[in-house]
């Protein structure tokens, strides 16, 4: 299973058409974002080495975020960071139900574990450096991740998503009953530490634009997601990932080519985890609270549609999912209000509009933005590669 | 701390410059002589000025509360159609945060970067403001009269420069129901049914500074749950013959028919914010489904105002309010809520007036600071607004809901955090002024 999904089959012109069928087959509708790796023949000028090319879209995506950041209004960097936290959180939710075929409904409260260990660390009277807050936010998450994971690799389904319902639910109500410590309903305030001078100049020498602090925090929110997002990538096309789609396809071949399926299941959490636990603690920063009433189910719920709508197991869908939860809302909103709608009719009609993108996404792109782009693509290579066999 | 500085610094700067200019500012009146105007800060143009607020438009928290804004555009409507304030119209954007604090942050990011409002006016709720007070205050934006009882806008107006209260606090409201009760019922036994936050805590720690040994159970809700079966069950087992509630409508409708239930009948006194009779009898339709069609069941209870409500139609505030309603609103009646956003609007144009002919944002605050204690207008009693204090009105009435009306059982009283005394307001009702807008002189130049 693994050697035929490894991208150096493709070296040869009978190994092409080999991956090329393989790949006819091998994705289904519903994760067809996550099996890139399966069939992509690179010609290319993209580097051969996995990491080398990772690295080279990580520098590309760097230097378009700081563009996107600079030409932008102070507003739109604003949405933008918000968009940062969403897309962290919901790239490590599609790993989790893209890649390994997991379901979860409490990344929301794995959300508030980051963010309410983000906002401990900084109302010390000294706070650690913030590179450290957020590295503590990923292992408090992570543990608790670590936790759950071991109870979801023996559930399934509904009871999985049942036992994860519950952890979104409950867990933001801790922050009520130890209110002395997390602030109860009102929740606790969060001073983002100021930019440092070194980002000032960077500002300055790059744009000329004011170096404000909604600035500053989105570009922190944009590290973070690079790095995140980085990580992940190379994950999945690692080993790693393979084994993850191995368990989602296959449970039975899986386990009879050796694979721990309960290992693999946790393993996948955790990592899951641990994205949600950053993504927490970026929201912390940006919306300066970290309150109970900030993450509802409706978080949670919210980040799998954003999957679901971008492309199951594609980091790409992910943040274009997150992009139209960030963005969709105030567009339907203004639009309303230019169609002579008052505020609160507007307000209104930006629910009703997401839904409907929902439905109308589910019923011509089952797989999502991504993932239906993709399928397109990979059926005409199919068509392609049958109709001319010996190519190459 | 440096950008702070520099800000103000700047803005003050701005400030003396529109003086030197200002033609004298003739603050009242309604249309003013627009000539001398000019854009003195970001949000007020020539002929506008841009005003913002967050409000729950959907979700849980959207009946009744969101009300609140329909109430201040019917005003503002009515305003700008007699000329404005100096010749300005009010531009008033309000948006939707579904009482969520991440959504505020988002909203209030949108109000203040991309629509460049002037000033945020009437935020609506204790989380979701939190979310906001930082950056608003960091940015210098003026935080006006925030929709909650909470003790942080106003308590420590140095942390905080920007942002000002404007209802009567938790706390002071605590006071004035403990001292009524110990004047008027000091053989109860006296019950607390409280939500498990700040406006809980606020209320429990005013009422025990005058009953602290009257009180035989405090018992507490998590917002969100809806059963309060086991509270109620426990008032009633420590023998509360009288049950104070600081709680939302919600909670008002689900305690009342939980004790029919339980058959349990003491005399409730519910505190301002959970006591709209109109809205807690829908709950109470919605929630018993049709059982109890009305609020019925509040029949004799007490509650607290600041404001005159509905149920007094011969109160001239109430009248013109509904004037402006049928002339300037939209679908639906004249409610509680409607009167709110009015009156709020209303303290708002008295600050736009007092700021001057070209109002700037620290002017703007220096003018609440330096003028608006002595406002009167259609909120009960005076503001506590000064250099030390951004805390809204002092004081409270008491009164009885007795069918579809209330009745005057103990008139304004007047108090403060922490140790004030209470005392009776001597103060007059306000007159009305002509078409409801008010006339202040100008206090900066």
């Amino acid at each position: 299973m693994s050697d035929l999904q490894s991208p150096t089959t493709g070296k040869n012109g009978a190994g092409t058409a080999t991956a090329g069928k393989a790949s006819e087959e091998a994705p289904t509708e519903a994760t067809a974002g996550a099996d890139e790796p399966t069939a992509t023949r690179r010609r290319s000028l993209l580097p051969q080495s996995t990491l080398l090319r990772h690295l080279l879209v990580l520098l590309i995506a760097a230097v378009g975020a700081v563009v996107l950041l600079e030409i932008t209004d102070p507003f739109t960097n604003s949405q933008l960071a918000t968009l940062t936290y969403y897309a962290i959180a919901a790239g490590g939710l599609t790993v989790l139900t893209g890649m390994n075929g997991q379901i979860s409904l409490g990344h929301g409260a794995l959300m508030a574990v980051g963010a309410y260990t983000t906002a401990l660390f900084l109302s010390a009277d000294e706070p650690l450096p913030l590179p450290l807050i957020l590295l503590a936010a990923i292992v408090t998450a992570t543990a608790v991740g670590a936790l759950v994971g071991v109870a979801a690799a023996r559930l399934h389904g509904p009871y999985l998503a049942g036992a994860t319902l519950a952890l979104a639910v409950g867990l933001p109500g801790l922050a009520i009953y130890f209110h002395d410590v997390l602030g109860g309903e009102q929740g606790m305030r969060v001073r983002a530490p100021r930019a440092p001078e070194a980002f000032e100049s960077f500002i300055s020498a790059v744009s000329g634009n004011s170096a404000t602090n909604t600035k500053w925090l989105a570009y922190l929110g944009a590290i973070c997601l690079l790095i995140t997002y980085f990580l992940l990538a190379n994950l999945i096309r690692s080993r790693i990932g393979r084994t993850w789609r191995a368990v989602r396809d296959q449970e039975v071949a899986a386990e009879l080519a050796g694979i721990n399926l309960g290992a693999w299941r946790v393993l996948a959490f955790v990592v899951s985890a641990a994205a949600a636990g950053l993504a927490g603690g970026v929201l912390a920063l940006v919306v300066r609270l970290a309150a109970p009433s900030g993450f509802t189910l409706v978080l949670s719920l919210a980040l799998l549609t954003a999957i679901v709508i971008g492309g199951l197991g594609s980091l790409l869908g992910a943040l274009l999912g997150s992009a139209l939860l960030v963005f969709l809302p105030p567009f339907v909103t203004d639009l309303g209000t230019g169609w002579g709608l008052n505020n609160t009719e507007a307000a209104q009609l930006a629910p009703f509009v997401y839904g409907v993108v929902l439905i109308v996404a589910m019923i011509f792109a089952p797989a999502g933005f991504v993932g239906t782009l993709r399928m397109r693509w990979l059926t005409r290579q199919a068509k392609r590669s049958a109709a001319q066999p010996s190519r190459g | 701390m440096t950008v702070i500085a520099a800000a103000t610094a700047a803005s003050t700067l701005a400030a003396c410059g529109g003086s030197d200019d200002g033609g004298g500012g003739d603050g009242g009146g309604g249309g003013g002589d627009a000539s001398a105007n000019e854009a003195s800060d970001i949000g007020i143009t020539e002929d506008s000025i841009k005003l913002g607020a967050h409000f729950p438009l959907t979700g849980v928290a959207a009946p009744g509360y969101s009300e609140i804004p329909t109430g201040s555009q019917a005003y503002y409507e009515c305003l700008n159609n007699e000329g404005g304030v100096n010749g300005r119209t009010i531009d008033y954007i309000y948006r939707d945060d579904a009482y969520n604090p991440t959504n505020t942050s988002q909203v209030v990011n949108q109000l203040v970067l991309e629509d460049e409002v002037f000033a945020i006016v009437g935020g609506l709720g204790t989380p979701t403001h939190s979310a906001v007070l930082d950056f608003l205050n960091s940015e210098g934006v003026p935080d006006l009269f925030v929709s909650s009882g909470s003790l942080l806008w106003g308590e420590d107006p140095e942390t905080n420069p920007y942002t000002f209260g404007w209802q009567t606090d938790y706390e002071s409201e605590g006071k004035i129901i403990g001292q009524y009760i110990a004047d008027n019922f000091p053989d109860a036994k006296v019950g607390l049914f409280l939500q498990d936050d700040d406006f809980g805590e606020d209320g429990e720690a005013g009422i025990r500074e005058y009953i602290d040994d009257q009180i035989v159970a405090a018992e507490r809700y998590t917002p969100g749950n809806t059963n309060v079966g086991p509270q109620i069950a426990a008032l009633q087992a420590a023998g509360a013959d009288f049950v104070v509630g600081f709680n939302v409508p919600s909670y008002t409708a689900l305690s009342q028919l939980t004790a029919l239930q339980l058959g349990y009948d003491p005399q409730w006194f519910y505190s301002n914010v959970g006591s709209d009779p109109t809205l807690v009898g829908s709950l109470l339709n919605n929630f018993s489904q049709g059982q109890v069609s009305d609020a019925s069941l509040l029949d004799g209870a007490l509650t607290t105002d600041y404001l005159p409500t509905v149920d007094e139609p011969d109160n001239p505030w109430v009248q013109e309010f509904q004037r402006i309603w049928d002339e300037c609103g939209g679908e639906g009646e004249l409610t509680n809520y409607r009167i709110y956003g009015m009156a709020q609007a209303y303290t708002t144009v008295q600050a736009l007036q007092a700021a001057g002919q070209n109002p700037t944002r620290d002017g703007l605050v220096e003018a609440i600071e330096i003028a608006g204690g002595d406002w009167e207008g259609p909120v009960l009693a005076p503001f506590r607004y000064s250099e030390d204090s951004h805390m809204g009105t002092a004081g409270m009435s008491i009164s009885r809901v007795t069918g579809d009306t209330t009745e005057e059982v103990e008139p304004v009283q007047l108090t403060d955090i922490g140790g004030a005394e209470i005392e009776p307001f001597d103060g007059e009702m306000a007159e009305v002024p002509e078409n409801g807008i008010p006339n202040e002189e100008s206090v900066i130049d």
